[in-house]
C-alpha cells in the first residue's frame, strides 16, 4: 500500500495530464471543476489514467456521480433531494459532502469535489 | 453527409494501429483564404484527420456498436504546417481501449519529417446518451469501403478482416 504522499504524487501527475493544468495549481484543497476545470469529460480521462497509474478498476460514476445529478428521482428543482444525497453519500463515501448539503443547488456539486477527495477515493481503493 | 478527410487506409490492425494518408490539394476550397497566396492547412483540420484515423480504428476495435466520438484533444504539438501539394500520413495507435473510452496517440507525417503529434480520448456513446445515430450501416460500410479497411485490414492475428454483412 503507497503512502499518502505517494498516492497524492501520482493523483497530481494524472491530473496534470488530463486536465493540462500546471504542478503548482494542484494542491490538496484545489476544487476539481471550479479551480482545475475539469469538464464532464475530463472525468472519463481521469478514470482512465488513474485505473493505470494504480491498476484499480473505477466504475462508471463511482468518480463522478453524473447519473444522480441528472437524474429527476434525485433532483428536485434543481437541488439534490434527500435520497439524493443519501446515494451520493453511499455512493461517495471518500467525498466531504458537509458544504454541498448546506446548499446542494446541482451547480454547486461542481466545487465540492478536491483534489485530496481524489486521494482519499484512491486510497480506499487500494484498501487503505 | 459524411465529411471525409483522409483518402485511404494503408495499414490497419485491429484494436493496435492504423495508417491512413489525406492528400493536402489547392483544390480544396479551404486554402484558398488561409490565407490568400500562402495557402497552409489549418492544425485544426490536422487534427481532424488524426481523429478520422484513430476514430475508424476504435469503432472497428468495437464493431460499431457505440458511437464514437473525439471528446478531447488531450494534447497535441505541431511541428510546420502542411502546405498544398504534401501527402499526411497519419499513424494512429490505441493506448487504451474500454467500452466506455479510448485513449489515443497519432502522429502526422509528411515523409519522414513528424509534422504533428496528437493524444485523443474518445468517449463510445451508447444510445440515449445525447449523440443522434451518427450513420446508416449502409453508408458507413460504403465509407469504410472507400477508405480500402478490407483491403488492407487485418486482425489481432494477422487474417484478413472480415467485412460485416450489413
Amino acid at each position: 500500500m503507497p503512502s499518502h504522499d505517494e498516492i497524492y504524487e501520482k493523483v497530481k501527475s494524472a491530473l496534470v495530464e488530463a486536465l493540462g493544468v500546471d504542478e503548482e495549481d494542484v494542491s490538496p484543497t484545489a476544487t476539481m471543476v471550479g479551480d482545475l476545470g475539469a469538464e464532464s469529460i475530463d472525468f472519463l480521462d481521469i478514470v482512465f489514467r488513474l485505473e493505470k497509474a494504480f491498476g484499480i478498476k473505477i466504475s462508471r460514476g463511482e468518480l463522478f456521480p453524473e447519473d444522480v445529478l441528472s437524474s429527476s428521482e434525485f433532483v428536485t428543482n434543481g437541488k439534490v433531494n434527500a435520497a439524493g444525497i443519501a446515494t451520493l453519500k453511499e455512493r461517495m463515501p471518500f467525498a466531504d459532502l458537509t458544504k454541498f448539503e448546506a446548499n446542494p443547488a446541482v451547480q454547486n456539486f461542481a466545487n465540492t469535489l478536491t483534489v485530496e477527495d481524489m486521494v482519499r477515493y484512491v486510497s480506499s481503493k487500494l484498501g487503505g | 453527409m459524411r465529411w471525409f478527410w483522409i483518402d485511404r487506409f494503408d495499414e490497419f490492425v485491429r484494436g493496435k494501429r492504423a495508417v491512413a494518408i489525406k492528400n493536402v490539394s489547392l483544390a480544396e476550397e479551404h486554402l484558398h483564404d488561409h490565407f490568400p497566396g500562402a495557402a497552409l492547412m489549418p492544425n485544426s483540420l490536422v487534427v481532424e484527420g488524426m481523429a478520422q484515423t484513430a476514430g475508424l480504428l476504435v469503432a472497428e476495435a468495437i464493431d460499431y456498436n457505440r458511437r464514437v466520438v473525439l471528446a478531447k484533444v488531450a494534447a497535441a504539438e505541431f511541428h510546420f504546417d502542411a502546405v498544398p501539394g504534401d501527402t499526411l500520413r497519419f499513424t494512429a495507435e490505441v493506448l487504451d481501449l474500454k467500452p466506455t473510452g479510448s485513449l489515443t496517440r497519432v502522429t502526422s507525417h509528411v515523409g519522414e519529417r513528424v509534422q504533428g503529434e496528437a493524444e485523443l480520448f474518445f468517449a463510445h456513446l451508447e444510445p440515449g446518451e445525447g449523440v443522434p445515430k451518427l450513420f446508416e450501416p449502409t453508408e458507413l460500410l460504403r465509407w469504410l469501403d472507400q477508405m480500402h479497411i478490407y483491403d488492407v485490414g487485418v486482425d489481432e492475428s494477422g487474417r484478413p478482416l472480415v467485412r460485416p454483412d450489413w
